[in-house]
């Protein structure tokens, strides 16, 4: 599908997402709509999204997204999910592990270094860091022996 | 996909439970990997890997550096496809800056990726041998190892973690003994192969513990994000230098290595088999290198558009993504790196659990898994 | 029959001097004694010259120079490396227990100065001709798979454990196929007696004259003999790529040293049997009638006979270890018990079958 295709077959099915065209075709949605877009993407023949290739975070101060790069073998179209968070304190998704495996320790890394939750993820845990760490890649994070601020 | 009940159970282990911490020091692990492993005699049942031991929080630090910087922290990640991280970060920013790179500089890279391809896959084989335990394969493949990297030595300035690429190109042109050294590389390297294949992959034993061991089905394969020959040993394919060329490797002549046996045996074989396909590429481009420019012109501080840049390459171990977002400043606002290495390891439960202590050690040797591009 | 070179003389000879200055016990004891050292010194010179070896066999396989730097060519390498040894602090974790995981070096190292009482170095070169040789080394031989046991369960490390388990899985079922090879010998000379045994090779060795079936003994007793000295394609126990080095995980300094020098002690007991049982032993190389030739070979000496013999099976060994990959537990077992096992068991028969209707030389 082209990119009009893919923004016509999501708009369908979810009606309040916002498009973007970039690199890829952008979708900025909810997050608590995620989860459902999410599957349609993968179970539709015709969008047939197999292969979740990236999974990061992004803080945007006022929000923060969550990523997901996806990409078709079968039809070779790509598009980008963004679940848009707006809560800072207690921000939480919905796991995409039982649609993509790999999304497993993706997750537990964006858990790790921004604190989003993932709800119903199998084995949420910090992977990098101790449980006492703060969230290192939020903006707000303050670091004040180890990161110099110039 | 493993069960609540499953994890709740390991995390409060029975005094009859056998378990074993593989790493954070061990000789197999090829690093500070550390794997929680259940045991039922010699059968592992369970697996759960703690990383982090080596995270450096390489996203945070190139959150702080400009985009001329940035590139040089990514040698450090998978340090043995050193050149192919940094090529990565580069095409990032050539493509944040709608820069074309001098046709020179292409070829240049594409030689450099290959050769560090071979290199990377030299050391794999060596190392699978030992983690298999067999000793002679780690100098047999140090031996042509060496040659590669004192080829870098000469060019680049170092050997592991070059830093050649810069966004519009390459830091500086070739040593004028790069021709002819390859060649001598080349000609050495195709004698040595068949020795290669004399060593192991025709041993019995070899054979025995690796056919059959740690089969990933192409479903798996694909959900897991599993790349590089990991995912080829599958009959996956996922070659980014065939799905979304860059940097000219539409214009060279070379195959996707696929096997569609999807076990350890197979892994090995497409590495084999790249390793031909990679010297077919630098044997078309070792003679033809354009004339011109390295390094397209670029300020002295760059500074990318407000936005969102993907790059993929295709490493020694599969795919790397880097994922740029851009504030308008000179500075990244937030860099992720897709690591193949990350995504691959997520496979190992899948295709190590229910087979021996050996099977294990024999599947961490075939994702060929670097710590730092996990941790990173 | 006569040998160029005797040593009974020689041995009687310091007998009767013992017997004519003290009594019969002290003889005894002082004998002892002499043979304790002599024994000793032979393994000290062994382990030494065995380390070197392996070090510089490695070496030409994998295109170095191996040690070259202490002493001429590097020959003192292993002196150098033993005094660093014994420099080293003997460590016992605090775990471990302490008596059993300082007495299994002890038990190691004792049995494999055991096996070497019945071989004989030359005729008339023997500790002790006891008429049942083969059957004493394969009985005390099995007693060092104890000491690895116990070596892995002190240690109190899983990888002690998960090794001494794998050894004694290991070292139990090999010890049969290599006592069924040894018996189609023992068939072939109608003797258990090594000294026998290489008498009965005058005309020829055993490897000649028993046929195939005597080959195929001599490849299974490899094969087994390898297995049962932990040494790779065979080194489940140690699997330092898997278990970090194995039952030993835990031993440093002296304590190290002495299964190190055991298995090299072992590797050595080992060919020696494998020579004198299928190589003839001392037993110059003799072909039927050519007495010209016979005659000639008998000049050379027997020690220069066995102990070429030995180091050919060593190296035949360390060839193994540099060339093979290890296999897996499971595999090494079927290997024993659904190959190895049933064909010595069958080339028993065939062998006996051979001895009933005098088909052998």
């Amino acid at each position: 599908m082209t990119n009009e295709e893919l923004k016509i077959f999501i708009s369908a099915h979810t009606p309040e997402v916002v498009f973007e065209e970039s690199q890829f075709l952008n979708t900025t949605i909810s997050f608590d709509k995620l989860y459902s877009l999410a599957k349609h993407l993968r179970t539709n023949p015709d969008a047939d999204f197999d292969y979740l290739f990236c999974l990061s975070g992004v803080d945007w101060k006022d929000h923060m997204l969550v990523v997901y790069h996806l990409t078709s073998r079968k039809h070779k179209h790509n598009v980008v999910l963004k679940a848009k968070i707006t809560d800072r304190v207690n921000p939480e998704v919905h796991t995409v592990c039982d649609i993509w495996k790999t999304a497993e320790l993706h997750e537990r890394e964006v858990y790790d270094l921004f604190g989003i939750k993932f709800t119903e993820h199998p084995d949420l845990r910090r992977l990098f860091l101790d449980d006492t760490w703060g969230f290192p890649l939020r903006k707000d994070y303050k670091d004040d022996v180890t990161i110099v601020q110039l | 996909m493993i069960d609540k009940e499953e994890i709740e159970d390991l995390t409060q282990a029975h005094e009859e439970d056998f378990i074993l911490n593989v790493g954070p020091q061990h000789p197999s692990t090829h690093g500070v990997l550390r794997l929680k492993i259940k045991l039922q005699g010699e059968t592992v049942t369970h697996i759960e890997p703690h990383l982090g031991y080596i995270h450096r929080s390489i996203e945070k630090m190139c959150e702080a550096s400009s985009y001329r910087n940035f590139i040089y922290l990514t040698s450090r990640m998978d340090y043995l496809s050193a050149h192919m991280n940094n090529q990565a970060c580069a095409m990032v920013v050539e493509k944040g800056l709608q820069l074309e790179i001098p046709k020179r500089a292409k070829v240049i890279r594409i030689l450099m990726s290959e050769l560090t391809r071979l290199a990377s896959h030299q050391l794999w084989w060596a190392c699978t041998g030992l983690d298999l335990g067999a000793t002679t394969p780690f100098f047999v493949g140090f031996r042509d190892r060496e040659v590669i990297l004192d080829i870098f030595d000469e060019t680049c300035g170092s050997r592991l973690t070059m830093d050649y690429n810069v966004p519009g190109g390459i830091m500086f042109d070739i040593h004028p003994n790069f021709q002819k050294n390859v060649h001598a590389f080349l000609k050495g390297f195709k004698k040595n192969l068949p020795e290669y294949h004399q060593l192991l992959t025709g041993n019995v034993i070899f054979q025995n513990r690796t056919k059959g061991v740690g089969y990933l089905s192409p479903e798996d394969t694909i959900s897991f994000g599993c790349s590089g020959p990991t995912a080829r040993g599958s009959g996956v394919s996922c070659d980014i230098r065939k799905w979304q060329p860059y940097d000219g490797y539409e214009d060279v002549q070379f195959n996707e290595v696929l096997e569609t046996a999807g076990d350890c045996y197979a892994r090995y074989l497409v590495r084999m088999r790249e390793m031909e396909e990679s010297v077919k590429i630098i044997e078309q481009l070792i003679d033809n290198i354009p004339e011109g420019d390295f390094q397209a012109k670029t300020k002295a501080v760059l500074k990318l558009p407000k936005g969102e840049f993907y790059s993929r390459v295709e490493t020694a171990r599969g795919e790397l993504g880097v994922y740029l977002v851009s504030d308008g400043t000179s500075k990244p606002y937030r860099m992720k790196f897709r690591s193949p290495n990350f995504s691959n390891l997520s496979a190992l439960r899948e295709i190590a659990v229910g087979g021996k202590i050996g099977d294990l050690v024999a599947n961490m040797a075939m994702l060929d898994l670097v710590i730092p591009d996990i941790d990173r | 029959m006569k040998y160029i070179y005797d040593f009974s003389f020689l041995t009687s000879k310091i007998h009767n001097w013992f017997l004519a200055h003290c009594s019969s016990g002290w003889t005894i004891l002082w004998e002892m004694v002499i043979v304790g050292l002599c024994a000793i010194t032979l393994f000290v010179v062994l382990g030494l010259i065995f380390v070197y070896m392996e070090r510089k066999v490695a070496a030409f396989m994998q295109f170095r120079l191996g040690p070259n730097r202490v002493g001429p060519k590097g020959t003192l390498q292993a002196v150098a490396d033993t005094v660093k040894l014994l420099m080293k602090e003997g460590f016992t974790p605090q775990a471990a227990d302490m008596f059993l995981f300082n007495l299994a070096p002890f038990i190691v190292l004792s049995v494999s100065m055991l096996a070497l009482a019945p071989l004989p170095f030359a005729k008339g070169l023997q500790i002790y001709d006891i008429n049942i040789g083969v059957f004493y080394i394969s009985a005390v031989s099995s007693i060092s798979v104890i000491g690895i046991l116990i070596a892995g369960w002190a240690s109190n490390n899983k990888y002690s454990l998960l090794g001494a388990m794998r050894s004694g899985a290991q070292i139990v079922s090999y010890e049969l196929s290599a006592g069924l090879s040894v018996i189609a010998i023992v068939a072939f000379a109608g003797s258990m007696s090594l000294s026998d045994i290489v008498e009965s090779q005058r005309t020829g060795w055993w490897i000649f004259k028993g046929h195939i079936p005597a080959v195929i003994a001599f490849v299974i007793f490899i094969i087994a003999g390898t297995a049962e000295l932990n040494r790779a394609p065979f080194d489940m126990a140690e699997a330092e790529s898997e278990l970090t080095g194995g039952f030993h995980t835990e031993y440093t300094g002296m304590r190290f040293a002495m299964f190190f020098l055991a298995e090299y002690v072992n590797m050595f007991v080992v060919c020696a049997i494998g020579a004198t049982l299928f190589l003839g032993g001392w037993m110059p190389l003799h072909f039927g009638n050519l007495s010209g030739f016979n005659h000639i070979m008998d000049y050379v000496p027997p020690f220069v006979w066995f102990f070429g013999k030995t180091f050919f099976l060593v190296w035949v060994i360390m060839w193994f270890r540099w060339t093979f990959p290890r296999l897996r537990i499971d595999q090494l077992l079927t290997l024993e018990w659904k190959y190895l096992m049933p064909i010595s068991l069958v080339n028993m028969i065939i062998v006996a079958f051979v001895v009933i209707m005098k088909w052998h030389f």
